[in-house]
């Protein structure tokens, strides 16, 4: 793994990452400074981030992938999406209220969601892998709040920034994964009750499991695995819609009921 | 308009369709109202049912608030399917035949099994009125040049309807939530777009509503039998000799097509 930056220096912009979280403003993307930063430079100052915060007492309770359309890939010239982790108050009830004056500019995502019950170990994992490992699915309504001004930054910079990770909102119903076909499911997002944005399941990745996989053959490069009952957002399916407080957000699911929240 | 010109660019239309010869933009040379273009619709429908072509049912187009933007208007139109346009899943479409510029639309096509006049028809009178729902590919075309349509433009061209193709399956609308259900398009092997129900005026259903309540106004109703195409819920994608497209709706089925 090629990297470029100091523990020092991953130290440091880890704390300046997480502050701007934190404190809730916006900074400019961190590859101003270190335009030679490098992928794995990137997951340490991530990885850093989530010890910070386990060290204040916050559980890490999932891991959610990002840039998970092939066009989006495409317009950034990458093959792969990137991870991020999920820190137990970013968890929104369904129906909950979600605080914008604690996030910069968030925008809301449709995703399909599942639990995992047997460890992924890659690299080498594949989509039949993670059938076998699925315990169930369930409908998530993602809230993403890059931490760099006006949302603009390059794929590394949002590595370090936790995947723009900040709040999500899982529905109240499960499924087997016998009983939907993930690839074909469709969804429904309204914002003040009027449709914004609809796709299917296949939008990410061509199936959602195939996001699955490609997250654990990214943990194997730093030798970490999928531990069972892992909850996994596998990324959008809609584009990502502005929000604002007033607004008052349902995303349908096929099959899968709804998930909504508002936004104070 | 009088009825000498309507007649004259129904006319001019049909024999654009024959020839595969589109023409200029009638917005760019007559002043023409959305009625006076339903006239020459009608005019050009006459044409093709003389030539011996039989009504089998309608479309609905401008169902999406994109394309409605796009053409400045806040409703959707409609045209007629006869059956010299259909065409089976699986089936090769004869562009250098019978198309100009076409382009491709995922929808639901809707089969009923009563009739249903307006005004006054609601979301359930249209579900009570179905037999069946079936994925379907439109393949619209426009005979108007380099499809510089303008709202009057496209429904005096029978709402810019070329062909369509049925798919390999049909189920009840009892068994499938047709607000929600995912649609995937793959265009020669990859995937271009996803969408769904709801893309539609919110949901096929209003659609067909939709037009039941508006031909119900000028004393048309549908008809038992019928094929109702529900309008696109993904991105209209334009397609040429050699392309294979295939379209797969959750919880109905998927329809594929192949162009020469």
């Amino acid at each position: 793994m090629n990297r470029t930056l100091t523990h020092e220096q991953v130290l440091a912009l880890a704390e300046y990452v997480e502050g701007a979280e934190l404190n809730v403003h916006d900074i400019p993307k961190i590859t101003n400074d270190y335009p030679a930063m490098t992928f794995a430079d990137a997951y340490d100052i991530q990885w850093e981030i989530r010890s910070r915060k386990e060290a204040r007492g916050n559980k890490t309770v999932g891991l959610k992938m990002g840039l998970t359309s092939w066009a989006k890939m495409a317009q950034m010239g990458v093959e792969t999406p990137i991870y991020g982790f999920l820190s137990d108050y970013f968890s929104v009830p369904d129906g909950g209220v979600v605080d914008c004056a604690k996030l910069i500019h968030p925008k809301i995502e449709a995703e399909i969601s599942v639990v995992t019950k047997a460890p992924l170990q890659g690299p080498g994992c594949h989509i039949g892998d993670v059938i076998a490992a699925i315990d169930y699915v369930i409908p998530t309504v993602e809230v993403i709040d890059s931490r760099y001004e006006n949302f603009k930054f390059d794929l590394i910079s949002v590595v370090a920034d936790n995947a723009s990770s900040t709040r999500y909102i899982t529905g109240g119903r499960m499924a087997n994964l016998a009983d939907v076909d993930l690839r074909t499911l469709g969804v429904v997002m309204e914002k003040n009750g009027e449709v914004v944005e609809v796709g299917a399941g296949a939008a990410v990745l061509g199936h959602p499991l195939s996001s699955v996989a490609m997250l654990a053959n990214l943990l194997a490069e730093r030798g970490e695995h999928i531990p069972a009952g892992t909850f996994i957002m596998t990324g959008g399916i809609t584009a990502a819609v502005a929000v604002e407080p007033g607004d008052n957000v349902t995303v349908r699911y096929q099959g899968l009921g709804s998930v909504s929240a508002r936004f104070v | 308009m009088n009825i000498e010109l309507i007649n004259q660019l129904g006319d001019e239309l049909y024999h654009a369709m024959l020839a595969r010869e589109p023409v200029a933009p009638l917005t760019s040379r007559f002043d023409l109202t959305i009625d006076d273009a339903y006239a020459i619709s009608l005019r050009m429908l006459e044409r093709r049912l003389a030539a011996g072509e039989r009504i089998i049912g309608k479309k609905i187009g401008l169902t999406s608030k994109a394309v409605q933007t796009m053409l400045g208007v806040n409703q959707p139109d409609f045209g007629y399917l006869t059956d010299a346009m259909v065409f089976s899943s699986g089936a090769t479409m004869p562009i250098s035949e019978r198309l100009i510029q076409p382009k491709a639309e995922g929808e639901i096509a809707f089969i009923l099994k009563k009739d249903l006049m307006g005004p006054g028809v609601t979301n359930a009178d249209v579900l009570a009125a179905t037999e069946c729902v079936i994925p379907c590919f439109e393949v619209v075309d426009s005979r108007i040049q380099d499809w510089k349509i303008r709202i009057q433009d496209t429904v005096a061209d029978n709402a810019s309807c070329g062909l369509f193709i049925l798919g390999d399956n049909a189920v009840s609308p009892r068994q499938v939530d047709l607000v929600t259900c995912g649609m995937v398009v793959e265009k020669n092997g990859q995937q271009i777009s996803t969408g769904a129900g709801a893309a539609a005026l919110g949901s096929p259903v209003n659609c067909v509503a939709w037009l039941a309540n508006t031909l119900g106004r000028f004393g048309i109703g549908l008809k038992a039998g019928e094929v109702i195409l529900s309008g696109s819920l993904v991105p209209l994608e334009p397609v040429k000799a050699g392309d294979f497209m295939r379209v797969e709706i959750g919880g109905i089925g998927s329809a594929s097509v192949r162009f020469t």
